[in-house]
């Protein structure tokens, strides 16, 4: 078992110092994408296909070139030498994947997905450029669209592209274990099919680029809202050959992002090429249809999975596959599935598993990680499963998860899967059934009969139901934390971790500020610059409080370390003789104190003279903390629900949030991020659906057809931490940002099935719109059949 | 999403403002702007001429005329949503506008604007059809007024010449005593109906439902007064036999299917929520 | 948006009063009001986050009460006083008791959407002294929010209440 970290040996650790992002926030001073003030800027508008698979036989932008305030239009021909490859380079390379894969920075002959731009107009006013887009011409031929991955997958269905000789991506079996003998003896063998579809990720901020070259220095500045900054100055400098020393990005304030910003597009390297070639700045603005149109979001798989288990409730094996729908390309990989794949045995014990998975190509949006990134669809079928094996087995569902939780003892639990990276999944940590007794006990799940007639006395049903998760977080292999005190006495923070509301800058900087003595508001953080860090991964599968959190701390150390050796030699005394407090060291008494800003001035170096102290100049110090394992963050979430039964109304009415996110930095901003995290989650389970019609024409393009939850939709959400820290950073921290994503489909679904007990009603999809639970409840008498939820 | 170029006036009297609509050949009248303004932002619409009439005080009011509420087109729905005189003659309108959008939209969305629009789900033509209201309408002209009953002219079309707008609705008091009530459903607080429910009624002396009106939302091209239901329930004591074969009545609509709502639900919900508003209109009666 | 609106033939000035100042720009008449308030106005703080009316972001006060500024043309605004986020607090040293409320209770996480927010909790504490947490609810379901769930802008919304009825004073 592991020693608990105690939290007061980490300084800053445990602590909810109010957020230093705030002030700016609140007052609306922040600099979000669209407010960087970049002068004489003009605006770009990308031209888009209707269709969603079509040849494009030619486009005449003359007319359009021709209108007011017009500056340039830019088809792909006209790009040719301002971009080193028509296609976007692959994020994150696998050796599996075909050529013929990636986006195009701008289509050419061929359009795949309705949005996937072919186009751009450059103009003095967007207004300018929207009116020129409408007036470029194109011949467009037709094409077949599919809009079902099930369809896709069989041989005589039409290719999205052309240049596919198949429109299976990947069909690859994950498996382990003997199945065939498992089902043989088992006692119990369940057949289930799901349809799971998880919808966009919608941060209120879309996405957004400016692009400014600066003829003196030659370099060539871009601004990017997006959670990969030092990936898209990889891929800005491949495509545009722009040297890497004369290219910056930077990220401004970023109004979420959710997995939608973590992926390199076409429009991030187009505008900064025709910035280039104009030499001028040019600004591109993503409005809320684009953002439905062309940002990466999840939609559907459908699974059809068997669970073979002993009278007693325990799972002998679980086999299977789903067929998952990924869009018209691949910008970055297919992790999503694989995901969901690998992650669906979850904190359960399963002997035997064998799944196979189809990925397919669809004449839609490509599909890349949304906050949860494939483990939500994987939980919600093992949840979904583990229910109706209780229910079969005549076993209490927490019961019946309780025999099959993964047992403390057993920890550290090496799953019989390997990562995509090839290395093994070892659940570092945690004690699945504590985190499930304690949400039991949260919800008072034991008295919920009492709750659920005082409901049926007001004509509802009511139902209760536990899910659990596990997640993988921490995604390696570094991140990069740069602590510098200044000689004007500034202390800043150079990391190449993101920021996106998380408030990952204060959380970093009460680390830093902890070690150094000064308050956290005296810590600036820079996050997501090129110019200032030079190495960086980002803000994504829950990664950045223990990578960049560890970097930041063994910085921070490091520099404390050096301020006691550099004041010691100064002062003529032993350095563990003083301390650091208000920005000096000093001895207890302050009768011997020196400040950190002269100390770093100190450190310098003057010429000719030694340094204070051996070593390199500078109090400062760059740490890039290395982790490939990933620490695993469970979870226990129980919901409450009531169900109207004649409208098919759902109201969620109470839940609970049991989270292991090992040690908190900072407690205040772990509770935000699990509301966050479960009221997306309810989002998925009851409102979003992304939806398109058989030939592939987006249907809910506007905030009034796709469905956000809003306030009155969400209880408060009743958070409780209960750390199983980890040994695999300092900090004992385990990630936070997705996890509370992953079991809130299963939790709410499952208490609607509850709440119907005894009206025969299995429910194996989400999102779950009362229409739908209508039909379910009381199929209507008619030869139409009602469409389902998501159509 | 940038309008398209656009001129705009802004006249400053009715008169003015007719003037501008009978010479210009594509105008919209801008009103709230609370549906207009997104279509405009989407590329939706594309008038040559906006003729905004937020500068014409005189189509803003909330008259008590006695034997019926007049009410101005520029009449704000936060206006009506916070009127006493509202509350006490004409409460079912009062219910429903609190039904209408946000707060947001509320403070800026007029009666006309609403009117005009003519979502099939909208809660101001609901309850405007429930009351028999009166129309009126002007143009360089002169003026005419129409039942609400034949101002839907089709699918979101009002019953409208290019060169006329719409400026008030009478609505005639139920007298004290009665019940009434509004109901709907939709998936979030605020959004659009997917199916509603208007029901007044009142008793006789002979503690008979001696008037009643029955009318639903959402559920075709524009509201529908269900007469058949109105006929079944009148007459009779209202009771729970009475209220479930109206609403029954009212489940048989014949209701439109979209990409998210088959017809059936539709009629699902017209009974359920004609039943509960009846149930609700009865509390509120005296008998 | 940076540079100053390109001026069209159908460009026209419009004068209106905001956060008490009197202040001017140009405008087509297509162009709605959060585009001039941040582009002609250099005002950055008003957000716009679907222009189709539904997410709130872009709200501020006209004459007072709330409105989805992307719903209004700037030429609308002529003659009205406006009020924006940056004019929520009385100076750049004062702190709006919703401010500092959202600040100790961590009601906002990327603060893109908390702009407009916060101007519709001004006026319902304008309005409405002592709200209880149904009201507050009602008054956002006219915003979107994808970070945090608001459950703690509920709860600053209430603290903010609380703060304001104990100085005696209601919001501006």
């Amino acid at each position: 078992m592991h020693a608990e970290r105690q939290l007061t040996a980490i300084p800053g650790m445990g602590a909810s110092p109010g957020r230093i992002e705030d002030d700016t926030l609140l007052r609306g001073k922040a600099c979000f994408l669209d407010d960087v003030p970049v002068p004489d800027a003009l605006h770009a508008c990308f031209v888009r296909s209707p269709h969603a698979h079509a040849r494009l036989h030619g486009v005449d932008a003359g007319q359009a070139r021709a209108m007011p305030g017009v500056v340039a239009v830019y088809t792909r021909q006209d790009l040719f030498g301002h971009v080193t490859s028509w296609r976007m380079p692959l994020g994150f390379p696998l050796a599996a994947l075909p050529e013929n894969t990636t986006p195009f920075a701008l289509a050419g002959d061929e359009v795949a997905f309705v949005g996937e731009a072919y186009a751009v107009v450059v103009a003095r006013t967007r207004h300018e450029a929207e009116d020129a887009a409408a007036a470029v011409l194109a011949e467009f031929e037709v094409l077949p669209a599919i809009a079902d991955c099930r369809r896709a997958v069989h041989d005589d269905a039409p290719r999205v592209r052309t240049e596919l000789t198949s429109n299976v991506l990947q069909d690859y079996t994950l498996a382990y274990g003997d199945c065939d003998a498992a089902f043989a003896r088992a006692d119990i063998v369940l057949d289930d099919d799901f349809r799971v579809h998880r919808g966009c990720g919608h941060p209120m901020e879309g996405r957004g680029v400016v692009a400014m070259p600066d003829p003196a220095t030659g370099m060539l500045t871009v601004w990017s809202s997006t959670q990969m900054a030092h990936e898209l100055h990889y891929t800005i400098a491949h495509m545009l050959d722009q040297p890497e020393d004369r290219l910056r990005v930077i990220t401004p304030d970023v109004g979420g992002g959710f997995g939608a910003k973590f992926m390199i597009y076409p429009e991030e390297i187009v505008v900064p090429a025709v910035a280039r070639a104009l030499d001028r700045p040019v600004k591109w603005v993503e409005d809320r249809r684009e953002n439905f149109l062309t940002t990466i979001q999840e939609r559907d798989q459908f699974w059809r999975i068997s669970v073979a288990a002993d009278r007693d409730g325990r799972v002998l094996g679980v086999r299977g596959g789903f067929v998952h729908d990924h869009g018209a390309y691949t910008p970055q990989g297919t992790n999503v599935p694989y995901n969901a794949a690998s992650s669906m045995t979850g904190p359960y014990v399963v002997p035997a598993f064998s799944l196979r998975v189809q990925v397919a190509y669809t004449n839609k949006v490509p599909v890349a990680t949304i906050r949860g990134a494939g483990y939500p669809q994987a939980a919600f079928v093992m949840e979904r499963m583990m229910d109706r094996l209780a229910s079969t087995a005549g076993i209490d569902r927490l019961e019946c998860r309780r025999r099959n939780l993964i047992p403390p003892e057993k920890i550290p639990y090496t799953k019989p899967l390997k990562s995509r990276a090839g290395v093994p999944l070892v659940i570092d940590s945690g004690d699945f059934p504590a985190l499930q007794a304690t949400a039991a006990r949260a919800i008072d799940y034991d008295g919920f009969a009492q709750r659920r007639e005082a409901s049926a006395r007001a004509g509802l049903l009511r139902g209760i139901a536990l899910a659990n998760s596990v997640k993988p977080t921490g995604r390696g292999p570094y991140e990069t934390a740069r602590v510098r005190v200044h000689p004007s006495g500034r202390i800043v923070v150079h990391t190449g971790a993101l920021a996106m509301g998380q408030g990952i800058k204060t959380t970093l900087a009460q680390l830093c500020a902890a070690h150094l003595g000064v308050e956290p508001q005296a810590v600036e953080v820079s996050a997501g610059d090129t110019g200032l860090s030079g190495y960086g991964m980002g803000g994504f599968a829950s990664r950045q409080a223990m990578m960049a959190g560890s970097a930041v701390s063994e910085a921070a150390a490091q520099v404390k370390d050096k301020a006691l050796a550099t004041a010691a030699a100064v002062l003529g005394v032993s350095a563990d003789e003083l301390m650091l407090s208000q920005g000096e060291v000093h001895t207890p008494d302050f009768d011997k104190r020196v400040s950190l800003a002269r100390l770093a001035m100190l450190l310098k170096g003057v010429p000719g003279y030694a340094l204070p102290v051996p070593g390199d100049p500078g109090l400062d110090a760059t740490v890039h903390f290395h982790c490939d394992a990933q620490a695993y963050a469970g979870s226990s979430h129980a919901c409450e629900v009531e169900v109207d039964p004649l409208t098919g109304a759902v109201h969620v009415r109470r839940y609970v949030a049991v989270q292991d996110s090992g040690n908190l930095i900072n407690p205040q901003i772990a509770h935000g991020q699990v509301h966050g995290g479960v009221v997306h989650g309810i989002g998925n389970a009851l409102f979003e659906w992304m939806g398109y019609d058989d030939n592939a024409q987006p249907l809910t393009t506007t905030f009034a057809e796709y469905l956000l939850p809003t306030a009155p939709e969400v209880p408060d959400i009743e958070v409780i931490f209960q750390p199983s820290p980890t040994r695999l950073n300092p900090l004992g921290v385990k990630g936070i940002g997705e996890c509370a994503t992953l079991a809130v489909a299963a939790a709410v679904i499952g208490a609607v099935e509850h709440a119907l007990d005894g009206h025969g009603v299995r429910i194996t999809e989400f999102p779950l719109t009362p229409v739908r639970l209508a039909e379910l409840l009381d199929p209507p008498a008619l030869d139409t059949t009602a469409p389902s939820a998501n159509l | 999403m940038k309008a398209p170029a656009v001129d705009y006036v802004a006249p400053r009297s009715l008169d003015e403002a007719l003037q501008c609509l009978a010479g210009a050949d594509n105008a919209r009248v801008l009103a709230g702007g609370q549906s207009l303004m997104a279509m405009l932002n989407m590329r939706f619409a594309f008038p040559d001429c906006l003729v905004d009439i937020n500068r014409i005080p005189e189509l803003a009011y909330l008259r008590d005329e006695g034997d019926s509420v007049r009410i101005g087109a520029m009449t704000r729905q936060r206006d009506v949503e916070f009127s006493d005189m509202v509350r006490d003659r004409l409460p079912i309108l009062r219910e429903a506008i609190l039904n209408v959008g946000h707060r947001q939209t509320r403070n800026r969305g007029t009666v006309g604007g609403s009117l005009c629009q003519l979502d099939p789900s909208a809660e101001i033509p609901t309850i405007a059809m429930a009351l028999d209201a009166q129309v009126h309408v002007a143009s360089a002209s002169g003026t005419r007024s129409l039942a609400m009953a034949d101002f839907p002219a089709g699918y979101m079309t009002p019953a409208l010449e290019a060169d006329e707008m719409l400026v008030g609705v009478s609505m005639r008091p139920w007298d004290p005593g009665h019940g009434w009530s509004f109901l709907e459903f939709s998936r979030r607080h605020g959004d659009f109906a997917i199916a509603s429910a208007a029901v007044l009624l009142s008793f006789g002396a002979d503690v008979r439902v001696d008037r009643c009106s029955i009318t639903l939302g959402g559920v075709s091209t524009a509201p529908v007064r269900m007469a058949q239901a109105e006929q079944a329930l009148l007459g009779t004591k209202a009771e729970a036999a009475d209220i479930e074969r109206t609403a029954a009545l009212c489940g048989a609509v014949e209701a439109s299917s979209d990409a998210y709502v088959p017809g059936w639900y539709r009629q699902r919900l017209a009974r359920v929520l004609a039943g509960r508003a009846i149930t609700r209109a009865l509390e509120r009666a005296t008998r | 948006m940076t540079s100053t609106m390109a001026t069209t033939q159908n460009s026209r000035p419009v004068h209106l009063s905001v956060n008490g100042k009197p202040c001017q720009g140009m405008a087509e008449p297509r162009l709605h009001l959060a585009d001039f308030l941040r582009g002609e106005l250099k005002l950055t703080g008003t957000h716009v986050g679907c222009e189709h009316g539904v997410c709130g972001a872009c709200t501020v006060l006209v004459d007072g009460v709330s409105a989805r500024s992307c719903l209004m043309l700037a030429v609308q605004g002529e003659g009205c006083a406006i009020t924006t986020i940056e004019g929520l607090a009385a100076s750049e040293h004062d702190t709006h008791p919703l401010q500092q409320a959202f600040h100790e209770l961590h009601a906002l996480q990327c603060g893109f959407c908390t702009p407009g927010i916060l101007m519709s909790l001004s006026e319902l504490l304008a309005a409405n002294p002592d709200p209880d947490e149904d009201a507050v609810r009602d008054v956002l379901s006219g915003h979107l929010c994808r970070c945090t769930g608001y459950q703690n802008i509920v709860a600053a919304a209430l603290r903010a209440a609380q703060i304001l009825r104990e100085r005696g004073g209601h919001a501006r």
